[in-house]
């Protein structure tokens, strides 16, 4: 089912005209309100005004993650703070997260791209939503749940964690619409068969999956064991969260942005040119509708191809297709977006600790498991043992602290972390996702 | 009184114990006393040797990390109750033992048992306080 059909189905030209009218009513927002962008315009020699075609984007400059770092924590908002009625954040390089703050209307547009989203992915007015995304400053919770209640049907707000709950509540509630993150959904279905819940007995039809990577493998195993129909969900927090483009049950075939409300470009990471359709480079987007946080030629940093042939669906916004890859070293563990110098800031700031660590991740029982290495140089050594596992706990428990994830230290010899042309290699990702 | 102990770091892995004695040997170092405490990832090598600086040198040379620390060489009656003797007295100077462990030779009747105390000054006071044979630290790494 399409949610809009008016604006979802839009002809290329009409989209292309609304999308120029909001482009530039967007830029005249952020030069007017906000520094940095007036600033950044300035230096560029370029004004709003001067934005007469789609095209003319290209002469806007690029907005890095850094900016958004710069400018922590409200810096880049265009509204006083009267008007923001609701702030997210997500994981930073190091340190301090990113901020991001909606008005009302924004939460309301937000709501709408996720009933667009979750009716794309089959479910309507009538299903039982089982919730399993994080709720908290993780866009991802409340993201799904408000977009559930907009489009009209019962949401069931689990958010994470207490597993076997949660499978009661499958069992007892008969949800119809699982949204989780895809490694999690497997842990569930582990769990539920050792309770000896069947998932043939059980009333699931459809599954909107996203927040990490996965692969037309895991769809399958997906759909195979919790006989439901899953389609990728795709969103970053700086954009407006999960609802920026999603797969439609009739193709699954790539994600269709929702172009009437961000401008999406494909860019060489390296030259920062911009890419036709059909070329592989980094998403770009600039936000059409937002008001208290637009983005600006966000670099996501994920790698992706843009394809325009028309869809089944009848949707005619471009689709994009599953992110293969990012630009940077960012990992997503468990859902949450973790980047190796954060683990390395926590480590630096442990006196004891010299900063010689590697980061290994694995799945096991379909759950991600994060073991951080660290040599153990003569400040830190004891020979009391019970002071070394006392080290070890402290150093995870700061991860846990900063990060929010869970890690496994492990304390081992110095120079056993392998180093290639003087150079160490800090993350091994054993996943085959 | 004190006498110096060294510590390796190792991991619980097949090979790495072998390659401190390998490394001692080469360096004609002797082993006087040793223990090994492990967790399942990794374990501490505690050992009294007969040269303190050549083993710490060639140690830290072969890329080990080590440690060095002060621990107390005490004689124990060797008898039924000798231990016990000590441990009462000490715990109800408040003084903690760490751990534990023999070493090599006897000092006469009584066994010789190197500890790790958590207040070594405090345990020294109270040890000789009781009349309870403390070696001299130069003389254990040779005896």
């Amino acid at each position: 089912m399409i949610y809009d059909i008016e604006f979802e189905t839009l002809p290329r030209e009409a989209l292309s005209a609304i999308q120029l009218q909001r482009l530039v009513s967007t830029l005249e927002r952020v030069y007017a309100t906000v520094p940095f962008y007036r600033d950044g315009f300035k230096k560029a020699g370029v004004k709003p005004a001067d934005i007469k075609s789609l095209d003319d984007l290209r002469r806007i400059p690029f907005t890095t993650k850094q900016d958004l770092r710069d400018n922590y924590p409200f810096g880049l908002f265009t509204v006083p703070m009267d008007n923001v009625v609701r702030i997210h954040a997500s994981s930073g390089t190091t340190g301090k997260p990113t901020v991001v703050g909606y008005t009302r209307r924004d939460v309301d547009t937000w709501a709408t791209l996720m009933a667009r989203s979750l009716a794309a992915a089959g479910a309507w007015r009538g299903d039982i939503i089982h919730n399993a995304y994080g709720y908290g400053l993780f866009t991802g919770g409340l993201g799904a749940h408000y977009g559930a209640e907009k489009l009209g049907a019962s949401v069931i707000p689990v958010s994470g964690g207490n597993t076997r709950r949660q499978v009661m509540i499958m069992k007892d509630f008969g949800p119809t619409v699982l949204t989780a993150t895809p490694s999690y959904t497997l842990h569930l279905a582990e769990v539920a068969q050792e309770m000896g819940v069947n998932f043939n007995d059980l009333k699931f039809r459809v599954g909107v999956f996203g927040a990490e990577p996965w692969s037309e493998n895991m769809r399958q195993e997906i759909e195979a064991k919790l006989h439901l129909s899953a389609v990728d969900i795709y969103g970053l927090s700086e954009v407006i969260g999960p609802g920026v483009a999603i797969e439609c049950c009739e193709a699954k075939k790539g994600l269709h942005i929702f172009e009437d409300h961000f401008l999406a470009e494909v860019i060489d990471p390296v030259s920062g040119d911009v890419l036709p359709y059909g070329e592989q480079g980094e998403l770009v987007f600039t936000s059409l509708t937002k008001e208290a946080f637009p983005v600006i030629r966000y670099r996501t940093r994920d790698i992706t191809t843009l394809h325009a042939e028309p869809c089944v669906c009848g949707r005619t916004h471009v689709r994009m297709e599953r992110v293969s890859g990012r630009t940077d070293d960012m990992l997503i563990i468990r859902g949450v977006n973790v980047f190796p110098s954060q683990i390395e800031s926590v480590l630096m700031e442990m006196e004891e600790v010299e900063p010689h660590y590697q980061l290994i991740v694995d799945r096991k029982d379909n759950l991600d498991v994060l073991t951080v290495k660290v040599e153990v140089g003569e400040k830190l050594f004891s020979d009391e043992v019970k002071k070394l596992q006392e080290t070890e706990r402290k150093i995870a428990h700061n991860i846990k602290e900063l990060l929010g994830v869970s890690a496994d230290v492990k304390l081992v010899e110095p120079k056993t972390i392998a180093r290639s042309e003087g150079k160490a290699v800090r993350v091994i990702d054993n996943r085959k996702i | 009184m004190r006498v110096e102990q060294i510590s390796v770091f190792l991991e619980n892995r097949t090979g790495r114990l072998a390659e401190v004695t390998s490394i001692l040997t080469e360096a004609g170092v002797n082993i006087r006393a040793l223990a090994l405490a492990d967790t399942s990832d990794f374990g501490v090598l505690r050992m009294i040797v007969d040269d303190n600086e050549k083993a710490k040198r060639v140690l830290r040379d072969n890329g080990l990390t080590i440690g060095a620390h002060d621990v107390v060489a005490v004689e124990v009656e060797d008898r039924p109750g000798g231990l016990h003797r000590i441990l009462d007295l000490l715990g109800k100077a408040g003084v903690n033992v760490e751990y534990m462990y023999a070493f090599v030779r006897n000092s006469g009747n009584n066994a010789i048992m190197i500890f790790r105390f958590d207040d070594t000054d405090k345990a020294l006071a109270t040890l000789t306080q009781h009349n309870i044979a403390v070696i001299n630290g130069k003389t254990v790494h040779t005896m």
